[in-house]
This record gives structure tokens, sequence and C-alpha cells, in this order.
């Protein structure tokens, strides 16, 4: 089996005290540590278990600058056998859809039975690059995939809803599948495999290469244009309900109810 | 063998010498990829294996299967050992880096320690000293996790090596082996031990740095029998008195030649102090980086502690003192992989990360106050565990008495 993961690589932002930058646009990235996004982590690790299992190869993909190599390496020492990095500077400030054209450019020569990305990204949470992935290319898709299993030319995956609920689906192959997170547990990258990963070539590829031109990719080829990035004032909206409990506790109902809640 | 590393005459007679020598002017500080990857898959694996993990480790006496199993998976063990065996085929430098992110993200000493048990006792020295059957036999294991150990101390001989008592007699084709080792870390769960004897002893040596012979034992064996100590600390791992009566052992098993296991000894202590060296750099930083978080938060007058230079100065102090001692263990580390010379950098990284190590983990604690006492803030543990580093793998002052005589040339003083 042939598969492809589109991964990112992104800042670490959970525990990192982050400012926007003077753009107003996007956030300082310097002194923030970049590392693999964490749903691509999970995907990646699906795709060499299912090779290791179906026999095959896994390409990792991404868009993104010079930088990313170290996350596409990473990839290959994990397992992966080839990686892509599509980089130029026509790409930057582009939205999901660009970015998935930019991937589709690439993707739709390539042989493939499943692309696999993340279910979103850490650092801009759009979680679409992989449904507009597969509508570009013509292929069913199903998001925040928990489980994957295999049938003749289709598969069977477990997507996680809200409320504990999961909903199992029969998808023909190929497919696009975005991964949740706890899909698997990612192996550690292995000092045999970092060996490996250093003899193997990350192709690198810029706009004149994949057959878009400028204005399909980038800021202009995008949909969203991003207007500003801040930090939410602190608002405190606390109202103090007064009287007997029983007065009160008629007030909290007439809330819930004037919200739609009860 | 590599006679280089066994020189020990004629140190440096002057500067210059030590500058030429020591390749400066080809300095690089950056890593490579493949040693950026070592750094953070270290990180990730220090992450999953926190303070608290070795808290109840060190609490309960138990040795740390998972954590054990996860740097076998991840290839850790073999760092050091050639590819085709089915390591990484890297060096000691790598090795450090390894280590000192272990140790410094969160692991504390036992990043270090089962790693040089392992590593550097049994993949190292049978990989630089030992011949095909034995490489054949041992490297690929130990890659994938076997455990070793190295019975070296004696109880009579302490820090004079040469004067270990431990006979091995020649007997047909085998040797038999008797006497008493302390000491000896790991030898419950070792499948293997480099045993240190005499197969010639020291009145009838022609040399004292003759007679010494190596093997390489394959544990358990009845005829080894282990007391363990009770100890200070790291006890996720225990450390035994070993008593050897009648071991029979093959010739195959001696590693390197007879009598001359002096020398490639040294190829195997030498990366035990950077090991150790890197064990001090990184409690250090361990336990300087929780002291800080500590002091930017505990308020008990009007600023937070941190503010005050008594407890800002003595952090910042060790902080220097260990980045130097850091970058000398490193050097020595990439001496050790050119196949040169490098006791005196080893021996002065030791020294240098010891104090440094030492110092940082004792105002960590002091920037606790009382807190520092208390097991729950781990620095306790830490505490316990750099004190190890002053008396072993080699004493503070023996380690200072190497430099004495063979850097700077002094008489001998012991
Ligand atoms: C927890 C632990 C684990 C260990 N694990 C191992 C192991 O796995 N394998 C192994 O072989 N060994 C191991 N050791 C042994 C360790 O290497 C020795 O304890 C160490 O080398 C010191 O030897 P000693 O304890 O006999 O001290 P001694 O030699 O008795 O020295 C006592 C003190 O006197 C000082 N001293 C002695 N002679 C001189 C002199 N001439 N000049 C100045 N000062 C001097 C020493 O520096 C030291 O401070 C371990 C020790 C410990 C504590």
């Amino acid at each position: 089996m042939d598969i492809i993961v589109c991964v990112k690589h992104v800042p670490e932002t959970a525990e990192a005290e982050l400012k926007i930058d003077a753009s107003g646009k996007t956030i300082e990235k310097t002194g923030l540590v970049f590392d693999i996004n964490e749903w691509d982590d999970y995907a990646l690790e699906e795709a060499v278990r299912i090779k290791e299992k179906f026999s095959g190869t896994v390409t990792a993909i991404t868009v993104g600058p010079e930088d990313s190599d170290s996350t596409l390496r990473k990839c290959l020492a994990r397992g992966a056998d080839k990686a892509i990095r599509l980089t130029d500077l026509k790409f930057t400030n582009s939205d999901a859809y660009a970015t998935a054209k930019i991937l589709y450019s690439i993707i739709k020569n390539l042989h493939f039975d499943l692309i696999l990305t993340g279910a979103q990204a850490g650092d801009d949470g759009s979680a679409v690059v992989g449904p507009v992935l597969a509508g570009l290319l013509g292929v069913p898709h199903a998001t925040m995939v928990k489980k994957i299993e295999f049938g003749e030319g289709k598969a069977v995956v477990n997507r996680e809803l809200e409320g504990g609920l999961e909903e199992r689906l029969e998808v023909k192959l190929p497919a696009v599948f975005t991964v949740q997170t706890g899909i698997n547990e990612p192996r550690y990258v292995s000092i045999m495999g970092i060996r490996k990963a250093m003899q193997k070539e990350i192709r690198v590829m810029g706009l004149a290469d994949i057959g878009l031109n400028e204005s399909e990719v980038g800021e202009a080829g995008s949909w969203l244009k991003i207007e500003k990035l801040y930090v939410p004032p602190v608002e405190k909206q606390a109202e103090f309900l007064q009287g007997s409990p029983d007065e009160i506790a008629t007030k909290i109902i007439e809330i819930l109810k004037s919200r739609g809640l009860v | 063998m590599n006679c280089l590393i066994i020189k020990r005459k004629g140190f440096y007679t002057n500067r210059f010498e030590y500058v030429l020598k020591s390749g400066w002017g080809i300095m690089d500080f950056e890593l490579t990829a493949e040693q950026k990857m070592i750094v953070e898959t270290a990180a990730e694996i220090a992450h999953d294996y926190g303070p608290e993990y070795w808290r109840e480790k060190d609490k309960n006496h138990e040795f740390p299967e998972d954590f054990w199993k996860s740097l076998a998976e991840a290839g850790f063990p073999g760092i050091v050992i050639p590819e085709k065996y089915g390591g990484g085929g890297m060096g000691m430098f790598e090795m450090l880096l390894a280590m000192e992110t272990l140790v410094s993200e969160g692991c504390g000493l036992a990043g270090e320690w089962f790693l040089c048990l392992s590593s550097v006792f049994g993949g190292l020295s049978i990989t630089k000293h030992g011949n095909d059957a034995q490489k054949e036999k041992y490297l690929p294991r130990i890659a994938k996790g076997m455990e070793f150990c190295l019975a070296l101390t004696e109880p009579d001989a302490g820090t004079n090596t040469l004067n270990i008592k431990t006979l091995a007699v020649e007997d047909g084709n085998d040797y038999v082996v008797n006497g008493q080792k302390i000491f000896i870390s790991g030898a419950d769960r070792a499948k293997g031990m480099l045993l240190v004897t005499r197969t010639t002893p020291l009145e009838k040596a022609p040399k004292r740095t003759l007679g010494l012979t190596l093997f390489l034992v394959d544990l358990p064996n009845p005829a080894v029998e282990i007391i363990p100590i009770e100890k200070h600390g790291i006890n996720y791992s225990k450390t035994f008195e070993v008593y050897i009566s009648d071991l029979r052992v093959p010739r195959e098993s001696v590693l390197g030649e007879v009598d001359k296991g002096w020398y490639l000894l040294l190829d195997t202590l030498n990366p035990e102090r950077m090991s150790f060296s890197a064990a001090a750099c990184g409690l250090g930083l361990l336990a300087i980086k929780k002291a800080v978080e500590y002091a930017k938060e505990r308020k008990v007058f009007e600023a937070p502690i941190g503010a005050h230079q008594a407890i800002q100065f003595p952090l910042a102090e060790a902080k220097a003192k260990i980045e130097a001692a850091r970058l000398l263990n490193y050097k020595a580390a990439w001496l050790f992989d050119r196949g040169q010379e490098c006791g005196a950098e080893a021996n002065m990284a030791k020294v240098a990360a010891v104090e440094a190590g030492t110092e940082a983990v004792y105002h960590a604690m002091q920037t606790f106050g009382g807190y520092g006492y208390a097991v729950e803030y781990d620095v306790e543990r830490w505490w316990r565990e750099v004190n190890l580093i002053r008396l072993a793998p080699v004493t503070h002052q023996m380690a200072l008495a190497f430099i004495g005589q063979h850097v700077l040339g002094l008489p001998k003083s012991y």
C-alpha cells in the first residue's frame, strides 16, 4: 500500500508565552521551538504501521520553509521512505485552500492508495486541508479518524464525534483520512532510524516545478485573508443574583431559558 | 589496538603543544541534523519519564523496566555500537548528548546510569577491543538493551586499581577466577560482566601496570555470588558486593590481550568519566531549571525570592560553570572519538563538572528552602544523586591527582 502523509512543521505554542508580531497577523516566532504538528505525528505513525503490516511505501510531504526539513527528517527516521518539501516564497500566506492546491499539484502525479493528514494543525487549527485536498483529487475523505481497517479496495474507519460517540464508515480507496490524536502511540525516533534518515533524500520543489502559477498560491490564491491576530481582552461578565433561594432559582431558570440552554 | 590512547607520558610539556594538539581553530559548535535528532528524541523520552516517575522508582527501589524498554526500542544503548552490529555507529560525543539531555530533561542521574552500565562498560569496551566472535556475541544484544556491568573495584584496592587481588589462573583451556569485588552496580540484572582480574600478581609483574586481564563473563553464574549494598541514592538500581569462587571462564572470553588489560581499561574508564561528567552537568541544569521556576513564583516578602541576589547569583554562577564544564567534556569526547589521548580533558572535565553540578544542586535546594528537603520537590533526590559523582567513578581527589601529575607535571602525590 502506498501512503502519502501530509505533515506540517509548527511552533509549539501550548505552553509558550506568545506575542503578536509587528504585522499583527501572526505570532512572534523567534525563541519558539518547532516540531512536527502533533496530529501529523499520529498520522505518520499510522502510515508506518500500515506499511509494516501490508508493505508498500510512505511518502511525507510538507509545504513550508527550509526549516521544515527537521520535521521531514523525523518522518524519515520514523519509517517514511521518501520526503518532499514544497518551498517557495510565493507560497507565503497560503490559506488552507491554497495549501491544498499546492499539495494537490504534486500528489496528483504520485501513486497512492491512501493519504493521511492530521485532523488539524496546532498553529492555525483550520482542519480543512485534508478535506479540500480530497475534493481536488476527487476522492472520498473522512475526518477525525480514530481507527482504520482495510478490506478489498476499501477501508473501514471509526470517526470520533462529540459526546463520546463514534461513527463507523466504509470508504472506497483511494481516500484521504484526517487522523485524530490517540489513534496509536507514536514510537520514538530511533538511533538506527536517524542513521537511515540521513541517507534518504529530501526532494525540494518550488512553484516552477509544480505547474501552478503565482496567482494560484499564497495570498493571491487564497480565499481567506487574516485580518488580525490578537489576544482577546479579558472580560468579566459575572452577574450576582440577589434574593431568597427560591427567587434565585427562578431567575436562573429564566436566564437559562432565555439563552436557549434548557 | 590504538597505542596513541595509552600513551601516558609526556603529556603537555608546553603551552603551545597543548594548543596545537587540541585542534583549536576548527571549532564548530553547530550540531549536525543527526545529533539534533538525538537530542530531540532524548528530550521526548525524558519528558515521558519525568521526575515523578523517578520519585516513585527511587522510593520503591524498583528497576525502571518501561523506561529501559523505551530507551532500547529507540536504540540508545546502541549509539556507540557499529551499524554492522545493529547500532548507530556513532561516538561518545553523541552518547554524551543523549545522556546529558535525558538527565537534564527530567530523568536525573538515571538518564546516564543505565546507558553507562550497558553501553559504555559493555558496548564500548567490546567495540573497541573485542574480537569478531565477541562482537557477534554481545554487540547486537547490547544494542537491543542487554544489560551489562563492570567489576573493577575491590575492597582492599579501592582507588588503587593496580592493587586488585582477584586472580585468574590458567587451567587447560580455561581460567579459574577467585576474588572479591565491591560496589558492582547492576550485577543482579546484567547478563554480561566486564571482569577485571590479575593474571600476574602485582609482586611478580614486571611493571605495576602489567598483569591485568579483562574477561567477558556471562551472568548469572553460580560461581558469582552477589550481596546488595544499601545506599544513599539511585535506589532504582542496585549495587553489590560480589564474591567470585572458582569461576571457570574459557580463554575465548579474554577481552584484548592477557596481562595488558590496564591499557585497554582506559578506553572504558575515560568514557565512563565523561558519562558521569555529563550526568553532573545534566543534574545541575535540571536542578537549576526547577529552582528558577520556583524562584519566579515564590514570594514571602514583596518580591519573588528570585529577585534577591542571594538566590539568583549562586544559580547564575553554577550555570556558567556547568556550561564551561560541558564544553570541556565535549572536547574530551571529541578527542576520544578520534582515537586521541583524552585523559587530561576527561579528568579536567570531571573536576569541573562535579564542582559545577554539585554547586548547582546545592543552591537549587537552598532556593527551595524547607521544600528542598521534601521528597515531593525532587531536589533532595538529585542531591543524593549528584553526591555520587564526587566519589565515583573516580574520586574527586584522584581526578585532581591525575591533573597535578599528568597535566601540570608535578610529582606524583600518592
Ligand atoms: C553507588 C556506587 C556505584 C559504584 N559502581 C561501581 C561499579 O559498577 N563498578 C565498579 O568497579 N566500581 C563501582 N563503584 C566503586 C567506585 O568506583 C569506588 O568507590 C571509587 O573508585 C572509590 O574507591 P573506594 O570507595 O575504595 O575509596 P578509597 O580508595 O578507599 O578512597 C577513600 C578516600 O580517600 C581518598 N584517597 C585515597 N587515596 C588517596 C591519595 N593517594 N590521595 C588523595 N586522596 C586519596 C579518595 O579520593 C577517597 O576520598 C561504585 C561506587 C558507588 C558508591
